[in-house]
C-alpha cells in the first residue's frame, strides 16, 4: 500500500487480514490440485492460525468481521449489523 | 454451506463517480464473462464431478468468484453512488437509471440481462474443464479491456488489476484439474468414457 504510513491502527490490521487471507485462499486452491504437498499444508496452517488471531483481535478492538467472532465484541450491541458494510468502505 | 466475512477480498475505495466506467465494469458482474457466470459455472459443475480434488477446485474457486462478484458490485456502486442527475443524462447512464436507479443489477455492458446461457454445466469432466479454462481467459481479456478504460483512475485500476491476476491463477488450477482427470482416464482415448455418466469399471 502506498499510503501505509498514513493508516490508522484499525486500517493497518484490516489490511493485514486481507494479506493473510490472500495466502489462505491461494494455498487452499493450490492444495486442491497438490494434495500431498506437506510443506504447503504447513504453510497454509500457519496462515490460518495467523488469520484467526488477527480476526479475533479485530473483533475485540473494533468490530467483528465474521459471526464466529461476534462473541469477542464487548460493546453491548449487535455491531455486525450496525457498523458499515464493505461496499461502503467500512471496516 | 457458506460463511460470510464482512470485508472485501481486495480493498475498493473509489473517490470519483464515473457513470461511463460503471456501465463498462458492470459487465464483469452480469455480462458474458462476468463473475456471476463464473461462480455459478463452477458451483453448478461440481455435483456430478467424480474426482474429489477436482470438485474441491470447483468449490474453492467458485467461492472465490463470489468474493469477486462482491468486489465488482462494490466498484459499480462506488462509481454511481454520488452521481448527479446531470452526469446521468450526459454519460449515457439514463437507460440503466430508468430501470434500476443506482441499484446493482446483473447485465452486460451492452444492456443484455444476465442469463444462465452465459455458462455451461455439461456433465462431462473434460468438456467442463475446457470451458472453465476458456472462461478464465475470456474474463482476463475483459479485465484487460477494462484496464485500458480505467487507466486514469488508480482507485479503480488497482482492484481490477487484482481481479485480472486471479483469472490467470485460476486458469493454472483448472489446467492442473484437467490433468488430474486425464490421468485417471484411458490415455489412448480420453473420450471413450465420460466419468460423470458412464459406470466406472474399477
Amino acid at each position: 500500500m502506498n499510503n501505509r504510513g498514513k493508516m490508522t491502527d484499525q486500517q493497518q490490521l484490516y489490511h493485514d487480514i486481507g494479506v493473510i487471507d490472500f495466502v489462505v485462499v491461494e494455498m487452499t486452491e493450490y492444495l486442491d490440485t497438490h494434495p500431498t504437498d506437506r510443506e504447503a499444508m504447513e504453510y497454509l496452517n500457519h496462515y490460518v492460525r495467523m488469520k484467526n488471531q488477527a480476526m479475533q483481535e479485530y473483533a475485540m478492538k473494533y468490530t467483528p468481521l465474521r459471526i464466529s467472532d461476534a462473541q469477542f465484541c464487548k460493546k453491548g450491541e449487535w455491531e455486525w449489523a450496525t457498523t458499515p458494510w464493505p461496499w461502503e468502505g467500512g471496516c | 454451506m457458506w460463511n460470510y466475512e464482512k470485508r472485501l477480498q481486495f480493498p475498493v475505495n473509489i473517490k470519483n463517480p464515473n457513470a461511463m466506467l460503471a456501465q463498462a465494469i458492470l459487465s464483469q458482474y452480469g455480462g458474458p464473462d462476468g463473475e456471476l457466470g463464473a461462480s455459478m459455472r463452477y458451483l453448478s459443475q461440481r455435483y456430478s464431478m467424480p474426482y474429489n480434488e477436482v470438485a474441491g477446485v470447483l468449490t474453492d474457486i467458485g467461492t472465490e468468484e463470489l468474493a469477486h462478484l462482491e468486489m465488482v458490485s462494490t466498484i459499480v456502486h462506488q462509481l454511481t453512488r454520488d452521481l448527479s442527475m446531470e452526469e446521468i443524462e450526459k454519460s449515457g447512464f439514463a437507460n440503466y437509471y430508468v430501470d434500476h436507479t443506482v441499484g446493482i443489477w446483473p447485465m452486460a455492458a451492452g444492456g443484455i440481462p444476465f442469463n444462465s446461457c452465459e455458462f455451461q454445466s455439461k456433465g462431462d469432466a473434460i468438456t467442463d474443464l475446457f470451458e472453465d479454462m476458456a472462461a478464465e481467459q475470456k474474463a482476463r481479456s475483459t479485465y484487460d479491456n477494462i484496464l485500458r478504460l480505467v487507466r486514469d483512475d488508480p482507485d479503480v485500476y488497482a482492484p481490477i488489476k487484482f481481479l485480472r491476476a486471479r483469472e490467470i491463477v485460476h486458469f493454472q488450477r483448472f489446467g492442473e484439474a484437467l490433468r488430474i482427470v486425464q490421468d485417471k482416464l484411458d490415455s489412448k482415448n480420453f473420450y471413450a468414457f465420460n466419468p460423470e455418466f458412464d459406470k466406472c469399471k474399477s
